[in-house]
């Protein structure tokens, strides 16, 4: 395959694996995160040293993944105690700060960033990586786990009269979904071999949140069809105007108002293309497309 | 037996004491109604006792232990379930689904078991299909289990709330106005239900404002007005009561 | 030296508080952190930089224009990407303010482009000292017309028809509405006052600094939020003295930490909410259930 399609396969997977750990915070939980662009930062920074350091890329990876899923946990706890939208600028608060360490800190390069790391991603890997996750994902959204997350976000108090230890939940969300992003960061650094602060800020959390709300907030599939949109619109639009990244962000903007108030529930609808599901029996490994299809939101 | 016991509650928002040093107590096996006009704190009553509100004074017991400021899953978790004045149903879930989660703090959601099949998530499977099965057939809702619950109607909307909260087989059920927007009808058989859930050992708190409803089927009724507690007792003693005639009429 | 540092808290962290006002006053009313805010701000200096620099008007003329402008940029805003989403889920209205603030900044920077544009040339600069305190005319009239606006503020919220009518509705807006108080207006005339005090900042720091860009409102304006969250988000006192305490916060930290001046703020905002989230003026409000 040629580089071109191939590096859009790879930054298509890696989006989607970003939006999907976005889609479990915000779209199942409800905690609307401003900084994930943070955690992918996090992993990217954290594989790269370490893969200098000499270390293995899948021992580097890895740590990137923990690490970031550390500081999912760190900003989730204490930031529970906030309302939706406080939660959102205390995300966004600790993206900043973490940036302004990334710019200041000597470890970490700071505004040159990392360079020459070493090439280690490839088609291959993104291709499975992704799948592998989105196969785990998808099981424990519509496992009873997802459903427990999916009932805090649609109404807390109602699930914790239930006996749904909201907070855990709620933490757990903010650990996978930093550890995806982390893993995202760390393919992504492993790629284009030269990371900054400049490639994890507001607006990559912003272009994230939009893939999810694109192809639907609380639905598996969602990430999917917004991460291969947002991901292949670039590509569209450089045709159009040179200036791309200012009409993307201008696109960006007009996507989320325009969604919020014609089709809140995204593309593919929170529950909408999978009603009726006719589930039996949670945990049978395999099953076949077209029935987990059918299941995928019931 | 004591189930449940308050002592001295007093919830304040800002200035105003919703609920004021109110002495309360539940028995094993009863139907305790509580009543009064609108605003005399018979919610907040409700928020106290599960835990969604810590109250500003006063302490509460269940089964003599001391479970003040615990958390409403933990509440939940020890054998007290509720419904909500506004019907509070995940309302984008199916049936089935929000009776499910009514069970979780039976069987929890573990998150290995969730990915994987283990012994334990199997385990706890079987029992929740068994209690699902059971409790869609023992509310007549069985045949629409696969509905969304915003679908519902009203009255049903009502009862599956009921099915949520029975689900994990509480000791004590609290019931806040659950025949409201209820035809005559659907509350005769509410009337019936609320009786048979009493006679399989559940004891129930009931906020209702439906006079007939309350007089017929409770064993012990309390009044509040203006968050303050004015009479407790038999339902004959209580509507005799001139403090409770004058708390409704003026 | 250290009353020097004073006067640069007090100048800026009038500017913040002039913004932390706008966001305090719709959410107020809206429950809804009015994220475009910032993008307003900018807009407002970018006005008064054009009346000044192309129009040439006297300064005291840009600045009500450019208040005049953003108030109207306010109400559209609040039309296009709020208003039809007031009965909607509380995320969904976030979503959109993030959206609206987005499509301002990046199309300000399409527009006007990236580079920083100076205000004027012919900013009086002059200075005095009294004893060992300099002070510039600047910072003496960004002080004072900050004050003066907050007064005006004041008196409108007071003492004025509208005023009682945004009290009474950010209290009870049900009760207000039943008390035939037109909401929709109400609303409005919230997003005008908030955005023009928001423009007002805007002018006065493109002038303090001599310099405006299209990029210009998103830290003051996520600053301007973390004042308003300070003092106590929806309380007008509170947003100043949130205002006046950031300001201060950063010009004596910057003293120490000048590379992580934009951290300062971010980690107030923290500390303050997980320690006291209603804010230093706020009061608690628990959900009715
Ligand atoms: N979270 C809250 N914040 C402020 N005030 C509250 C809150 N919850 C209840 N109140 C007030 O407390 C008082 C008691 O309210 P509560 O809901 O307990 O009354 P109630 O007896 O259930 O009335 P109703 O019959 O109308 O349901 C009311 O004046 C109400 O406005
Ligand atoms: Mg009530």
């Amino acid at each position: 395959m040629s580089g071109y399609y191939s590096q859009i396969i790879i930054i298509t997977g890696i989006n989607i694996l970003l939006a999907m750990g976005l889609n479990l915070i915000t779209g199942y939980t409800g905690q609307l995160s401003l900084g994930h662009a943070t955690f992918m930062g996090i992993g990217a920074y954290t594989s790269s040293l370490l893969t200098k350091a000499g270390l293995p890329f899948y021992i580097s990876l890895l740590a990137g993944v923990l690490i970031a899923s550390l500081f999912g946990l760190a900003i989730g706890m204490p930031t529970l105690r906030l309302r939706g939208d406080y939660l959102a600028i205390a995300t966004l608060g600790f993206g900043e700060i973490v940036r302004t360490f990334l710019n200041n800190l000597s470890i970490t390069g700071g505004p040159n960033g990392i360079r020459a790391i070493p090439l280690k991603t490839d088609l291959t890997t993104v291709i499975i990586l992704t799948a592998v996750c989105f196969y785990l994902l998808y099981r424990l959204q519509s496992s009873r786990l997802g459903k427990v997350m999916r009932a805090i976000g649609q109404d807390e108090i109602a699930s914790e009269a239930t006996g749904v230890n909201s907070s855990y939940y709620k933490i757990m969300a903010f650990v996978i979904g930093a550890g995806l992003a982390g893993m995202a960061g760390g393919l992504y650094a492993h790629y284009f071999r030269y990371i900054n602060p400049a490639n994890f800020t507001f607006n990559k959390s912003i272009e994230i949140l939009c893939m999810v709300v694109l192809g639907g907030l609380g639905n598996p599939f969602g990430p999917v069809v917004g991460g291969v949109i947002i991901s292949i619109l670039p590509e569209a639009l450089r045709n159009i105007s040179p200036v791309v990244s200012q009409y993307r962000m201008v696109l960006y903007g007009v996507i989320l108002i325009v969604m919020m108030i014609i089709r809140p529930q995204g593309i593919l609808g929170g529950n909408g293309l999978f009603i009726n599901a006719n589930r039996k029996g949670n945990f049978k490994i395999f099953r076949s497309v077209k029935g987990a299809v059918k299941n995928a939101d019931s | 037996m004591r189930i449940l016991k308050g002592s001295k509650l007093t919830m304040k928002f800002g200035g105003l004491k919703a609920v004021n040093s109110v002495d309360f107590h539940l028995d094993n096996g009863e139907i305790l109604s509580l009543i009064g006009p609108n605003g005399a704190g018979k919610t907040t009553l409700f928020n106290l006792l599960t835990g969604i509100y810590t109250p500003t004074e006063g302490n509460i017991y269940m089964d003599e232990k001391d479970i003040t400021g615990s958390k409403p899953y933990s509440i939940a978790s020890m054998g007290i379930t509720r419904t909500f004045q506004n019907i509070r149903l995940f309302s984008d879930m199916s049936v089935e689904d929000n009776i499910m989660m009514g069970l979780h703090s039976r069987i929890g959601a573990p998150f290995l078991g969730s990915i994987i099949p283990t012994p334990s998530s199997i385990k706890a499977n079987r029992f929740a299909k068994e209690r699902l099965d059971w409790v869609l057939n023992y509310l007549g809702l069985y045949s629409l289990r696969k509905e969304k619950a915003k679908n519902l109607p009203y009255g049903l909307q009502r009862r599956l709330e009921i099915g949520r909260a029975i689900a994990p087989e509480p000791e004590v059920l609290l019931l806040d106005e659950p025949a409201a927007g209820m035809n005559p009808q659907e509350t005769n058989e509410l009337m019936g239900l609320i009786h048979d859930l009493r006679n399989k050992g559940i004891t129930i708190l009931l906020i209702e404002h439906d006079m007939k409803l309350v007089m017929g089927i409770s064993d012990r009724v309390m009044v509040l007005n203006y968050g303050e507690k004015i009479a407790d007792g038999k339902p004959e003693e209580v509507k005799q009561n001139p403090e409770v005639i004058k708390a409704y009429l003026g | 030296m250290f009353f020097d540092q004073l006067i640069n808290s007090l100048t800026l962290g009038s500017t913040y508080a002039l913004i932390a006002l706008g966001y305090t006053m719709v959410y107020g009313i809206l429950q809804l952190i009015n994220f475009a805010h910032g993008e307003i701000y900018m807009t407002g200096a970018f006005i008064g930089l054009i009346m000044v620099s192309y129009f040439h008007l006297p300064f005291y003329i840009a600045f009500i224009i450019a208040m005049a402008g953003s108030a109207a940029l306010g109400v559209c805003v609040e039309k296009i990407a709020y208003k039809p989403l007031r009965e909607s889920p509380r995320l969904t209205l976030l979503i959109s303010a993030i959206g609206m603030s987005i499509f301002l900044q990046n199309s300000a920077l399409i527009i006007a482009g990236p580079a920083a544009r100076p205000f004027s040339k012919n900013i009086d600069y002059s200075s005095f000292t009294i004893g060992s305190i300099h002070i510039s005319m600047l910072q003496i009239t960004i002080i004072a017309v900050s004050i003066l606006m907050m007064l005006g503020l004041h008196f409108l919220i007071m003492r004025t028809k509208i005023g009682k009518a945004m009290r009474a509705t950010s209290y009870d807006q049900s009760a207000a509405k039943l008390m035939g108080i037109d909401i929709d207006n109400v609303i409005s005339a919230t997003f005008a006052l908030g955005s023009a005090l928001g423009a007002a900042a805007g002018v006065l720091i493109g002038l303090y600094f001599n310099s405006v860009d299209p990029m210009m409102g998103a830290m003051p304006g996520l600053k301007g939020f973390i004042a308003a969250v300070v003092g106590g988000i929806g309380n007008i006192p509170g947003a100043v003295l949130g205002g006046l305490l950031l300001g201060g916060a950063e010009v004596f930290g910057t003293i120490y930490l000048s590379s992580y001046k934009d951290a300062i703020a971010f980690t107030l905002l923290i500390v303050i909410l997980l320690l006291k989230p209603s804010g230093l003026m706020g009061s608690t409000v628990r959900e009715k259930v």
